[in-house]
């Protein structure tokens, strides 16, 4: 039975402040959604509120994976539900290799109890590094990679990688990719699409939260959504994303009655869009 | 991925959330002197150990100076330490044994529940277990005793090789160094005694175990080690003690003489009950050209007051310190390192890191001092201390004094708390809150954890995760 993410009319903000104001979207196992908006428009915010961020508070709406109410969940009980999130900005953490790291968040998130307080049984190490090996091959990944201190001194690319990386181990039923693109140069946007299009299937269902629409060419989408000031103004296909590329989010904000207002702090990306 | 086979065997050194070896074996001792100190009791002693005249004076004298000093003014509090309720001397076994069979079986089976004659079989080239007073069991492969490699308690030694005890003993810490010197210097007994003759590298580990027994103990090893021109050892020693109600002292004074070209590695991870005053005296002199490490694995313990220390007496000469301290509940770790450039062209290397949690306190104390003449050296020092809530506590006393030209020294210190963020990740990975801690407190110390033997490296990681169970309300 294939799992959906579900979000109804949720309404979330940071300190005090209204970011997400009443969004509603679903993801099911096997579809490829993406979610473009401008900065400030609240993607960010989303991805971490739907990964459960102690910082982020939900003011009201709901959140379900396979019908269960995600909300009072823990961020590693919603991992183990199958919830993952590629983030923009993955945190370093020294001392800490690669392997160590995704052998213990492997043995988790496949432990059969959710209840965040049992310590983890690691899963053999022979079964875990015959799978990494093969996860890393598959992805194009050195090897060196494994021994590395997880984020620690990775150049941007590297990260992102390394996000595609843990995705392909967790195998979970539904990933956020948060501007996985961000900070990339071309050729390393097409490496990390061309990986995360390798474990797109039947049993994964991935939603790409973005501005520009270059990862898209690599990782081609059944639906498009459009994020303004918060709420998804437009669903549709492909051909949303070819408007955008042509006349960027003006139109769309026009046709809506809003003006530009940057309310989430976001990294300004210099990148050209497809033409450039 | 080569760190990832990494074996499951362990050594147990003690420790647990429940401190697992607090335990208290009911041994009857063979002697026990009574409480407190006076030279009555310190006679007896050296008639219990019928001890040369030498040693005899040796001991009254160093009694002389400690009572003349004053207490410590510095460091932790000592105000609850009472040295008249305390035994001084306590042998609970009449003869230092070379097979773990004639061990007396209750002292036997404290070991074998610490695990020691089990590791020693797996991968140590010899072994010292002291229970209380007296060292019960010494061992050393016969390979490593042919080429004259001598490891003994010091008792032995001071019968079987008086000259070399004689030409050495308190040459690196003399008994008026400090009033715990001067104690220990008073009142020693056990302790490991090694000699490595020229050339000679011993493979693999020597370890000795320190395991106090008796309520109200005072446990006052004396170690002293000589590696000769390019030798090589690594001496490891562990230690606990059963939870008690009252306080027990640990006080040893560890010597170490490295000669020209010669390598010496001292490991300690001392895994102490939270009822143990552990004020320990440990010095190296490296000469020429010689190598000298230590590796200082503080947990447990109510207080901790040591400093490893290394003289660098000759050009050439290098020396490292790698200190380790977790202070929990109730637990003060006052450690670090001292280092002391007496000639040009030596080199150092101070790194600490220290974990505070539930209101535990830690400190770094360390002293660089380049004296004047000593051209050409260099030193760095780096402590990193990590705090885990917000009723702990860490602070920094570094002594820094530069009396020369033309050196390098550099000074690092770092205090951090575990990120929000950090969490956040890990736990977005499928790690509870306290997996995800444990997982960033021992990335913090895996730079001194990958020095320690595999062995003890898997322990230590183990010893952490232990620590940290429970920590997350």
């Amino acid at each position: 039975m294939s799992t959906e993410l579900v979000i109804k009319d949720l309404h979330v903000s940071v300190e005090d402040q209204p970011i997400i104001k009443g969004l509603n979207l679903s993801v099911k196992q096997g579809e490829v959604h993406a979610l473009m908006g401008p900065n400030g428009s609240g993607k960010s915010t989303l991805a971490n509120a739907l990964m459960g961020n102690p910082f982020y508070t939900i003011d009201s709406g709901e959140i379900t994976i396979g019908g269960v109410d995600i909300l009072e969940l823990e961020p590693n009980e919603r991992a183990k539900l199958g919830l993952f999130l590629a983030f923009q900005y993955p945190t370093a953490i020294p001392g800490v290799s690669m392997a160590n790291f995704l052998r213990m968040a492997v043995s988790a998130v496949r432990s059969e109890d959710s209840n965040g307080s049992d310590t983890t049984e690691l899963i053999p190490m022979r079964e875990f590094r015959r799978e990494l090996r093969a996860k890393m091959k598959q992805l194009g990944v050195d090897e060196s990679f494994a021994r590395r201190y997880l984020n620690d001194g990775f150049s941007g690319g590297e990260k992102k990688r390394a996000e595609v990386l843990q995705l392909a181990m967790l195998e979970p039923k539904i990933a956020i990719l948060d501007e996985t693109d961000s900070g990339l140069d071309i050729d390393a946007v097409r490496i990390v699409g061309e990986s995360v299009n390798q474990l797109i299937g039947p049993n994964l269902g991935v939603l790409i939260i973005t501005h520009y629409p270059r990862l898209l060419n690599y990782i081609r989408p059944q639906f498009i959504h459009i994020l303004l000031d918060g709420r998804v103004v437009e669903s549709g296909g492909w051909e949303l994303a070819e408007l955008l590329e042509e006349k960027g989010y003006d139109p769309i904000r026009e046709a809506h009655g809003l003006t530009e207002v940057v309310v989430e702090p976001e990294v300004e990306e210099a990148l050209p869009s497809l033409r450039a | 991925m080569a760190e990832q086979e990494k074996s499951n065997e362990t050594v147990d050194i003690g420790v647990s959330d429940e401190y697992k070896y607090g335990f208290h074996d009911d041994v009857k001792p063979v002697f026990k002197s009574r409480k407190g100190l006076d030279t009555e009791v310190i006679n007896e002693m050296c008639d219990v150990k019928d001890e040369p005249d030498w040693m005899r004076e040796y001991r009254l004298k160093a009694y002389e100076i400690f009572k003349q000093k004053p207490d410590l003014k510095w460091g932790g509090d000592l105000s609850d330490l009472d040295y008249d309720d305390i035994y001084y001397y306590v042998k609970a076994s009449d003869r230092v044994e070379r097979s773990w069979d004639d061990v007396p079986d209750d002292i036997k089976k404290t070991f074998d529940r610490l695990g020691i004659p089990e590791a020693e079989r797996k991968f140590l080239a010899g072994v010292g277990a002291q229970y209380d007073s007296e060292v019960v069991y010494h061992n050393i492969e016969e390979e490593l005793e042919k080429i004259g490699v001598i490891f003994v308690d010091t008792d032995t030694a001071i019968r079987e090789y008086p000259d070399l005890v004689k030409e050495y003993f308190g040459t690196v810490i003399p008994s008026a160094d400090n009033k715990l010197a001067a104690l220990n210097s008073a009142v020693w007994s056990g302790g490991s005694f090694i000699y490595v003759p020229p050339g000679v590298k011993v493979d693999y580990p020597l370890q000795a175990y320190f395991r106090i027994n008796s309520e109200n103990m005072g446990q006052f090893e004396r170690t002293l080690i000589i590696a000769d021109e390019g030798a090589e050892v690594h001496y490891v020693e562990g230690c606990t003690a059963p939870t008690f109600s009252s306080e027990s002292l640990h006080s040893a004074v560890v010597e170490i003489i490295c000669k020209k070209g010669s390598r010496v590695r001292y490991t300690t991870i001392q895994n102490w009950a939270n009822n143990v005053y552990n004020l320990v005296t440990k010095r190296a002199m490296a000469y020429e050209d010689a190598h000298m490490e230590w590796i200082d694995g503080n947990l447990g313990s109510k207080l901790t007051m040591k400093y490893p220390s290394i003289y660098m007496m000759e050009p050439g000469a290098h020396g490292e310190i790698l200190s380790i301290a977790f202070a929990t509940q109730g637990q003060h770790q006052d450690a670090g390192g001292k280092v002391i450039h007496c000639a040009p062209n030596t080199s150092s290397r101070i790194t600490s890191k220290s974990i505070s949690k539930d209101g535990g306190r830690s400190s770094y104390r360390g002293e660089l001092k380049v004296l004047n003449g000593a051209k050409g050296c260099k030193s760095n020092v780096e402590c990193d201390a990590l705090i885990l809530d917000e009723e702990s506590r860490s602070d920094t006393y570094p002594v820094i004094q530069i009396d020369a030209d033309d050196v390098n020294v550099g000074h690092e210190a770092r205090v951090s708390k575990i990120g929000e963020e950090q969490l956040f990740y890990l736990m977005s990975r499928g790690l509870s809150e306290e997996e995800a801690s444990t997982m960033i407190v021992n990335g913090f110390i895996e730079p001194l954890v990958k020095e320690l033997p595999m062995e003890y490296a898997v322990e230590m990681n183990r010893l952490i995760q232990l620590q940290m169970e429970g920590s997350v309300g």
